[in-house]
């Protein structure tokens, strides 16, 4: 117990699952993300999440739904990074030049060829709850409305669900929130997020998400063997010259002692809209909650005997 | 439910007497959690299809309950599409199930300024009759040097190219033997 | 491929993650680009000169597949000493008439090839352009007289052999050129031949793929010669990991051409009867095929009866022609366009609108709202009140007061459609893959589906003329029309419909008895003992099994799955396989082993259905001068061609040329550098007030459009919205019009990220948010910068119920056709970019009135066919 807030852990005994399935989360191949959000629609229909068109075009690239939220449980993220800005042209000493004049002169590149090869990048990448080993928003909510299920995912129970919105800034991604519309929509002031599908698991099916992604950007399986795929994979891409590819979400040693849902990003994190070092909110609370723990028992423990006695 | 059940089944008692004494798993499962079940699980019948967008041809499943359809996903039977599908495929619950839907015959009689509600066999017999007046109005049967046209230039058809083979066969049977030439698609534009 | 397909995107992917090269030519950056190796961006309209530099590259080192184009092409065939090339006559093949603007393709004959009879006096009004080449002579079956025995020198150098003809064709088609005209650097250039030509040969192969970016052009079927040229000098077709492919957007398209919706074709690509030349069934059947040519298209008689069989039954026999006379006849063009405009004429009173849109997915939406105006009656069948539904009641011209809705007397009955899985039947995917698709539940209210719809509208068209003693009645009452559901419920059985489509043998003692179904095309008889509707199909429910309904799982059977849906012809996956072997039958190399001879057992094998008659050993040679399927020798994979090869050079079929030249769109701001000659000679243009062209370069007022623009599609949406923009899962990932340009034009135009712009043509201007992004490149082009404005045509005004709107790209276009095929240019026009909203009401149309006199703009503007500007 002296872990279970913090460092490496398996979350799903941790929780008092016996005989847990092997914990399950995602990698997110992002390289091979074609930007298509199919996974946010699939979630969505499964989901029977409220769409939102209300706000229309945000200018952000092809990204209209800007971040992950109640009403958004997979989110594309589009990054358009351009290229390195050209050399500054040379500051004019009036020194003499071996150049013609036109050729220095060229505005912006725009006479050389090179100005015809954009050499950007168009990242995308598609985000989610990251079912931390460690999460923030399962120890701070004060109903069990959000509970760690037999695979190791973090999953809100609408039907407990109090809205008391704790979970909201416990969150270090920014995921959780509690839904405030559209008006007609089920489940308004409750807290939302992915169930990495719970029931299709309970179903043995893929996720909605992972199901339909059409390049296998998103997979579904057993954590353990994600990150060893995330790993080869980022060997891989370096060996090919992809300087930038790394995993994100695979140290069980991080801050949220490794997360469910792992990455593979081309670039920072900070890029994608990521926090380089998440640390989970709730770190310091086993210390806190020793100290509270023998008031909260002795509470609980009338409140039985009451129970009992009144049934009597 | 006796009391001894109602007893055991209440979180604290759960959380206090079983594996996950902080209350965060097991335990705090409610019962409606635990009875969650997916719908594909509880379908009536899965019926399989073909997506209705783009010419890929992705391999879809539906999902049925009480004469509803309640899901549709990919087939990772389908060697085309091995279950996947693009945000327009994933959406086609709502092309069927959509609340905005049109559901009844609608017709504007000439110049009306809204729409009116109108049987659909009555409709159906009004176009039939025009059908009939127009090819006729319209009718050619030879060129000026006297070349059989046996045609009518009075009724034309413009086709979205997501129509079953079936039913454009019909389709280019039934203009052809009416006369009426003239006829495209989606293929073309 | 991936923004537009992205689930067929995943076979590109997996390619790459084993090494594939992929390569993406595009004027804009994509999702595509995104995944490519190399993005290659080019001035839209420029392709021709792309691919004929590789061509030309490809001749020029030497490097096509000797031994494929000497045996598989025409390369090695003479043609005619009288053809002349464009170079020699300023832009135009021999036998251009100015006066009609059209060819007479007598002199692109092989060599001593006796000149059809009737060639060049077979088109009656000049001015016109009357036949669609590509699809009114067959798919591939464009006749050409004696092609079974044709001249050629295997040595391939002598000056009037195709091989010879193509490098000079090419050779002023250089990197150099590709660099003026395109904007793509020599380096670039150079990068993409040399990765074509190192994976082409023996043992790799590559794929084109494209897109309504290479059709929407008025040169836009020379774009796919272009590829075929290519294609078959580097032995691409007929071959795993090759080909041409066709990404087509709406699920049956394919199936929309086998089984047509299509003015000038009759299923299986047979022709409709054209007034004056086809007067007969003889005649008719002399324009699909020779006596002497090689293929089945010399079968085409057989074809042809089997669909008046399964059309008019008993009441067709071979004294009558088998009722060939009940079939209509076309005099010219009647495709969509020449349509709309005969209802602005008032000469088409009712249309029929079946799950499409043109008020916003055709071009000139204005021109197509108009049309709708003055019909009498318009039927829309569709899941939502779209714009073309609604044009009466809001669409953009009652806002600019062009139009009243109190003026509009057309009537208009909107039925609401079935979806798919409120219906049985077959969608033909993208690789000619019919795919059975089974009902799931009833259509609910008064939804319906088309089948049964048109089931119930032929009945009653057909009672209301029942007691008619007219003869133009007979094709009617005398058409066979018996689909009833086996168990009972109202409408068309699907199945029985498919049934017909593949066809039966006819028995009994007068022949009018179903027997059998057929289980090939071969089967089918000349003589009224067989019926079939499309031949092509025939071979789908062979032994009374419906094979599109085939749904063995991929996992468990053969890469090539066939026994997942069934492709036409007789299941084969690709088509002219018989290339993927040598001459001998050998696999060209293991790693490429499709399709082989098996010399023990005396038969074509492989993994996939073998395209060629299957126990025809390689070393057969028929007698010269054998037509038809027997005139076939072992090593002509090509068997639908009349000479049984591939076709570098066209010898006849097609209408703007044999060889694909470089001429610029209808709209450019570039002068064409190979001849005074601007644009296709044989383009089909259309002087009206109403379909006003901007000036192209060279000419007063280009510069007042200087931009180039170019519509496409998102992954998002679904072409012109309806099964879409009612959908708010998709509504809201792409919630608005937008207008894609560069931060160098945002610069010069003023133009903001997020704000606003009007675009401007001579035919209106709308408005839309503007995406500053350096996803679109502005290019270098004759030493001048060219912006390029990306449009996606998704949206549209007034929709009833429509969850998004906004302004239709398509308004912007005006109609400008290919000659073949009928397509308009919407991939490159020009246009004026502004900062801010458009004006509304009367103001929109003074604002476009002042570009047109800026311009001076009148009906002749862009329009003259040859020796323009």
């Amino acid at each position: 117990m002296k872990n279970s807030l913090f460092g490496p852990l398996d979350p799903a005994p941790d929780a008092g699952w016996t005989d847990a399935p092997a914990r399950k989360g995602f990698l997110t191949d992002t390289s091979i993300c074609i930007g298509c959000k199919a996974c946010e629609v699939a979630c969505k229909e499964w989901n029977a999440i409220p769409a939102d068109w209300s706000e229309g075009l945000t200018g952000d690239s092809y990204d209209n739904t800007s971040a992950l939220g109640a009403n958004t449980w997979r989110h594309v993220a589009f990054i358009e990074q351009p290229a390195a800005p050209p050399a500054p042209p040379p500051v004019d000493l009036g020194m003499p030049t071996l150049r013609p004049a036109d050729e220095a002169a060229a505005p912006d590149g725009a006479g050389s060829q090179d100005g015809n090869k954009p050499d950007f990048r168009w990242l995308m990448s598609s985000d989610v709850c990251k079912h931390c080993t460690h999460a923030a928003c399962l120890d701070v909510c004060p109903t069990g409305s959000l509970f760690r299920s037999e695979f190791g995912t973090v999953v809100v129970q609408d039907d407990i669900c109090n809205g008391c919105g704790y979970c909201v800034p416990a969150c270090p991604y920014g995921v959780i929130e509690r839904r405030n519309g559209p008006e007609d929509a089920k489940n308004v002031g409750i807290a939302q997020k992915c169930t990495l599908c719970y029931d299709r698991l309970e179903a043995g099916n893929t996720p909605a998400c992972a199901q339909a992604c059409p390049t296998q950007s998103i997979q579904f399986g057993d954590v353990d063997e994600l990150r060893e795929r995330g790993r080869a994979r980022v060997e891989q891409l370096q060996a090919q010259g992809v300087e930038g590819a790394r995993l994100y979400g695979d140290d069980p040693n991080d801050g949220v002692g490794g997360t469910g849902s792992i990455f593979l990003l081309l670039d920072e994190p900070e890029v994608y809209g990521m926090p380089p070092d998440p640390v989970v909110t709730t770190r310091d609370l086993p210390d806190m909650f020793r100290k509270a723990g023998m008031a909260a028992l002795s509470l609980a423990a009338g409140a039985a005997l009451s129970f009992l006695g009144g049934r009597r | 439910m006796s009391a001894r059940k109602t007893l055991l089944s209440w979180p604290v008692v759960r959380q206090l007497t079983g594996t996950d004494p902080l209350g965060r798993g097991a335990a705090a499962q409610s019962q409606k959690t635990r009875d969650w079940t997916a719908r594909t699980e509880t379908a009536d019948r899965v019926v399989q299809s073909v997506c209705p967008y783009c010419a890929v041809g992705c391999g879809q499943r539906v999902y049925v309950k009480d004469e509803k359809v309640i899901q549709i996903e990919g087939d990772p039977d389908s060697p085309v599409s091995r279950g996947r599908l693009c945000p327009k495929g994933s959406a086609s619950e709502q092309l069927v199930n959509a609340p905005g839907r049109q559901r009844y015959m609608l017709y504007r009689r000439p110049h009306g300024t809204d729409w009116e509600r109108i049987d659909l066999e009555t409709a159906t017999d009004m176009v039939a009759d025009r059908v009939v007046a127009s090819r006729a109005a319209q009718w050619q049967d030879v060129d000026q040097e006297g070349h059989a046209l046996r045609r009518t230039m009075g009724i034309a058809a413009l086709g979205g190219a997501t129509l079953d083979n079936e039913e454009n066969y019909l389709i280019k049977k039934l203009f052809t033997a009416m006369g009426a030439i003239q006829i495209e698609n989606q293929a073309r534009i | 491929m991936a923004e537009c397909h992205p689930v067929g995107f995943q076979w590109v992917m997996e390619a790459k993650a084993r090494g594939a090269r992929v390569i993406h030519v595009d004027p804009r950056f994509t999702r595509t680009s995104a995944m490519a190796d190399q993005h290659v961006p080019l001035r839209a309209g420029s392709d021709i000169v792309f691919l004929g530099a590789i061509i030309n590259y490809v001749l020029t080192n030497e490097l096509y597949f000797h031994d494929y184009v000497l045996s598989y092409t025409n390369a090695a065939t003479l043609v005619s000493e009288d053809f002349r090339d464009v170079d020699d006559l300023d832009g135009v093949f021999s036998g251009y008439d100015p006066q009609s603007g059209s060819y007479d393709p007598t002199s692109w004959a092989y060599e001593d090839v006796a000149e059809p009879a009737a060639a060049g006096t077979d088109r009656q009004a000049p001015a016109e352009h009357e036949e669609s080449a590509g699809h009114a002579t067959g798919s591939q079956g464009a006749s050409e007289e004696g092609a079974a025995h044709v001249h050629r020198d295997e040595t391939l150098q002598h000056p009037r052999c195709v091989l010879q003809i193509l490098k000079r064709h090419y050779s002023r088609y250089t990197p150099e050129m590709v660099e003026r005209m395109c904007g793509v650097s020599q380096e670039d250039f150079l990068a993409v031949c040399e990765a074509v030509t190192a994976n082409s040969g023996r043992d790799r192969t590559t794929a084109f793929v494209y897109s309504v970016g290479w059709t929407q052009h008025t040169v836009g079927v020379q774009y796919i010669r272009g590829a075929a040229i290519l294609q078959l000098l580097l032995g691409n077709m007929g071959r795993p990991g090759g080909g041409i492919l066709a990404l087509r957007g709406h699920a049956s398209i394919q199936g929309s051409t086998d089984i047509p919706t299509l003015f000038d074709i009759l299923p299986g690509y047979l022709p409709m009867p054209k007034a004056g030349n086809s007067d007969t069934l003889e005649d008719y059947l002399g324009r699909i095929s020779t006596s002497s040519q090689k293929g089945f298209w010399s079968d085409a008689r057989s074809y042809a009866v089997s669909l008046l069989k399964a059309w008019w039954g008993e009441k067709a026999t071979a004294d009558n022609d088998f009722c060939y006379d009940y079939l209509p006849a076309l005099t010219g063009d009647h495709g969509t366009y020449q349509t709309v405009m005969d209802m602005i004429a008032e000469k088409v009173e009712g249309y029929f609108l079946l799950g499409q849109n043109p008020a916003v997915g055709s071009a000139h939406g204005r021109m197509q709202r108009l049309g709708m105006s003055h019909l009498k009656w318009l039927v829309v069948r569709d899941f939502n009140l779209i714009e073309s539904a609604t044009f009466w009641k809001e669409g953009p011209e009652i806002a600019t007061g062009e139009m009243r809705t109190e003026d509009i007397g057309t009537e208009v009955f909107f039925f609401p459609a079935a979806s798919h899985v409120e219906k049985d039947g077959t969608f033909t995917q993208t690789q000619r893959m019919l795919q059975w698709h089974h009902q799931a539940v009833e259509p609910p209210g008064d939804c319906r589906s088309e089948l049964d719809f048109f089931y119930l509208l032929g009945q009653k068209v057909r009672e209301r003329l029942a007691d008619s003693t007219d003869e133009r009645d007979r094709p009617l009452l005398d058409l066979t029309w018996d689909y009833d559901r086996e168990d009972g419920r109202p409408g068309a059985s699907a199945d029985a419909v498919l049934r017909e489509i593949n066809g039966w043998e006819l028995t009994g003692p007068d022949h009018n008895e179903r027997g059998d179904m057929l289980s090939s095309f071969t089967q089918m008889k000349p003589d009224g003992t067989t019926a079939g509707g499309c031949w092509i199909y025939t071979g789908v429910y062979a032994d009374g099994i419906n094979h599109s309904a085939s749904k063995k799982p991929g996992s468990e059977q053969s890469w090539v799955a066939l026994e997942w849906g069934w492709s036409w012809p007789a299941n084969r996956r690709i088509l002219y396989n018989r290339a993927s072997a040598d001459p001998d039958g050998k696999p060209w190399s293991e790693r490429k082993a499709y399709v082989w001879w098996d010399e023990e057992a005396g038969s074509w094998t492989g993994h996939d259905v073998p395209d060629f008659p299957k126990t025809k050993a390689p070393s057969f040679r028929p007698e010269p001068g054998t037509p038809g399927p027997a005139g076939l020798a072992g090593d002509d994979p090509f068997i639908m061609q009349a000479d049984g090869k591939g076709w570098l050079y066209v010898p006849k079929g097609l209408l703007d040329g044999p060889l694909p030249a470089h001429y610029e769109p209808q709209e450019s701001p570039v002068r064409n550098p190979f001849y005074s000659q601007q644009s296709n000679p044989t383009r089909q243009v259309f002087k009206r007030k109403d379909n006003l062209s901007n000036p192209s370069a060279g000419a007063p007022g280009s510069d007042v459009f200087p931009y180039v623009f170019t519509t496409y599609r998102l992954t998002e949406h679904h072409t012109a919205g309806g099964m879409s923009r009612w959908s708010g899962y998709l509504a809201e990932l792409q919630p608005e019009f937008f207008c894609e340009v560069s931060p160098e034009l945002a610069r010069e135009r003023g133009l903001d990220n997020g704000g606003w712009a009007t675009i401007i043509t001579a035919r209106t201007a709308i408005e839309a948010r503007v995406l500053v992004t350096d996803r679109i490149t502005p290019l270098t082009v004759e030493g001048k910068r060219i912006h390029q404005i990306g449009l996606p045509y998704h949206w549209g005004v007034g929709g009833g119920g429509a969850l998004v709107s906004g302004d239709s790209a398509n308004d912007l276009l005006g109609v400008t056709l290919d000659p073949n095929v009928h397509i308009q240019e919407s991939k490159a026009s020009s246009c004026d970019i502004q900062p801010g909203r458009r004006p509304t009401g009367p103001a929109l149309l003074r604002l476009v009135d002042t570009y047109r006199s800026r311009a001076g703009i009148t009906v002749e503007t862009s329009n003259t066919l040859r020796g323009e500007a």
